[in-house]
């Protein structure tokens, strides 16, 4: 029998389908249990295909293993004791408890409602992320332990805690009421822009797990977008500010691994096609009133698309820069909008907003300095970058320190 | 302690009328403005103050277009920052475009607090 090849991610894609449905079938108080089936079918998987073959239809063979793992589960007599046996009792009156739902509707809607869950305000943002990667990305401990920097037994504690609060916040499996979306979509936001940005700016040295976590982003956005109740223009502006910095991915590390400053980027190797899709959805952004920083960063991000410098460029992202800053102050946003001031009205003018913006303990405010002091007071610029030298935390910002240094 | 301001634009002669440019050069300069505060993270709130559907109601209860009768001057609008104290909300004032015209005032005024001093 001829080996099929495996689905790249397959086990990873099909952890958050099938945990999100049994998770909606069993309630959100059982996750655990949800998760443990899901798990139990890919070591089934693993003591059957190496032996036998891949089946012709992998993620059928998933499911159906799965639904049975379910049933048993149901039937068991300890679970049924527990609350479950009433839920589901009284929404599966008799037979219909063995109707185990993995339809593509119904994988997409438990999907969605467990990012609902997942991104509740009762617990904070960085766990948020930690769960969306676990319940919803399928990432393993280790990956996200990786990603974050951190060790699996600190990313494991941090998981049973989240859990634990959001099943005493009794949180459900369901849609936000339609009052309530509004505000419950800004968490869901925030967590999809933390996980991107935790792929985009991460030091680990795991390249494929950078893009992975990007991809996710991206791909969680794209189930809000797909759903009409949420396909709101915030959601979509988000969308085109991933697109347009992800169009960057491929040009933003040389062969060794370096980072590659935006000046220098070969322009030859930005994703032509995601910028196009980010101006599509950045066009769609712009209906109604309402304009969130995601617009605003959307736009900031497509200026950046454009590689020659020309005054409209500058002024457009000072002027965009300046509402951000209006709606959200962030340190990163003031020492770029710092940037565009100097590419407006020149480093001198630059200088004295700069020193105004009392961020002394931040390495990137003497990085800034450094470079707007450049062709004007060298012994200046060289404290500035030995400041921010001193200040800098990833080897991969010494790096670019140290050769603007150089360059003095 | 930090405590929070309000800088009024006081225009001298709210009845002179600017070209659609100056007035656009006036938006984009008070934008850098605020943006240059913001950056600071000491910009609160604010808005302009437009003239369009402008009404003054007057002790005999006489309500009329605009704000210009018998002064001419008038409030362009206020931003509220996060300032130290009076002298540094002041400090941020001085960058304020309006004063860009002669006789043309930013009045600091320290917001009362809700805490039982005032």
């Amino acid at each position: 029998m001829q080996q099929q090849e495996l689905i790249p991610h397959l086990f990873r894609t099909e952890f958050g389908r099938i945990t999100a449905v049994l998770c909606k079938l069993f309630g959100f108080e059982n996750i655990n249990v949800a998760e443990d089936i899901t798990s139990e079918t890919f070591l089934a998987a693993l003591d059957t295909w190496p032996y036998k073959g891949i089946p012709e239809n992998p993620q059928a063979w998933l499911y159906t293993v799965a639904k049975n793992k379910a049933k048993n589960s149901l039937t068991r007599k300890q679970l049924f004791d527990q609350k479950i046996s009433l839920a589901v009792q009284a929404e599966y009156p008799t037979e219909d408890v063995m109707e185990i739902d993995l339809t593509d509707r119904n994988i997409h809607d438990s999907q969605l409602q467990m990012l609902f869950a997942v991104c509740h305000p009762s617990i904070p943002p960085e766990a948020q992320v930690g769960l969306a990667l676990r319940i919803l990305c399928g990432f393993g401990i280790d990956e996200i332990a990786h990603a974050f920097l951190s060790n699996k037994e600190t990313i494991n504690k941090r998981l049973f805690r989240a859990k634990e609060k959001l099943r005493a916040a009794r949180v459900k499996m369901e849609f936000p009421p339609e009052n309530e979306l509004k505000a419950r979509l800004q968490p869901v936001l925030t967590t999809i822009y933390l996980l991107f940005n935790e792929g985009y700016y991460s030091e680990t040295e795991n390249e494929i797990l950078r893009k992975d976590l990007c991809d996710e982003a991206m791909r969680l956005l794209k189930m809000l977008i797909d759903y009409p109740l949420t396909n709101k223009p915030e959601v979509n502006a988000l969308f085109a500010l991933m697109c347009f910095q992800a169009s960057r991915f491929a040009a933003r590390k040389d062969k060794n691994g370096e980072i590659v400053l935006y000046e220098d980027q070969e322009e030859s190797l930005w994703d032509k096609e995601l910028i196009t899709i980010g101006a599509l959805h950045l066009n769609m952004a712009a209906q109604g009133s309402y304009l969130s920083k995601y617009h605003l960063e959307a736009s900031i991000a497509y200026w950046h698309t454009i590689k020659a410098d020309t005054p409209e460029k500058w002024e457009n992202i000072l002027h965009l820069y300046n509402h951000l800053l209006v709606i959200e102050y962030s340190p990163v946003a003031a020492l770029n909008r710092t940037y565009a001031l100097a590419r407006v009205k020149g480093n001198e003018a630059a200088i004295i907003e700069a020193e105004k913006l009392n961020l002394t303990n931040n390495p990137f405010y003497h990085t800034l300095l450094g470079e707007l002091y450049k062709d004007i007071n060298t012994l200046k610029a060289k404290e500035h970058l030995l400041n921010a030298l001193r200040l800098a935390k990833t080897d991969t910002d010494k790096k670019t320190i140290y050769a603007k240094l150089e360059a003095l | 302690m930090m405590n929070e301001y309000a800088l009024i634009m006081r225009h001298q002669d709210g009845t002179k009328v600017a070209s659609p440019e100056q007035i656009q050069v006036w938006m984009k300069q008070t934008m850098d403005w605020i943006g240059g505060i913001a950056a600071q993270n000491k910009f609160v709130s604010g808005t302009g103050l437009p003239f369009d559907e402008a009404r003054v109601v007057s002790h005999n209860k006489v309500v009329t277009n605009g704000p210009f009768g018998d002064i001419k001057e008038t409030i362009g609008g206020f931003i509220i920052v996060r300032a130290e104290s009076a002298d540094e909300a002041a400090e941020l004032a001085k960058g304020c475009p309006v004063l860009q015209g002669e006789g043309n005032t930013v009045e600091v005024r320290k917001i009362a607090k809700n805490d039982n001093t005032h």
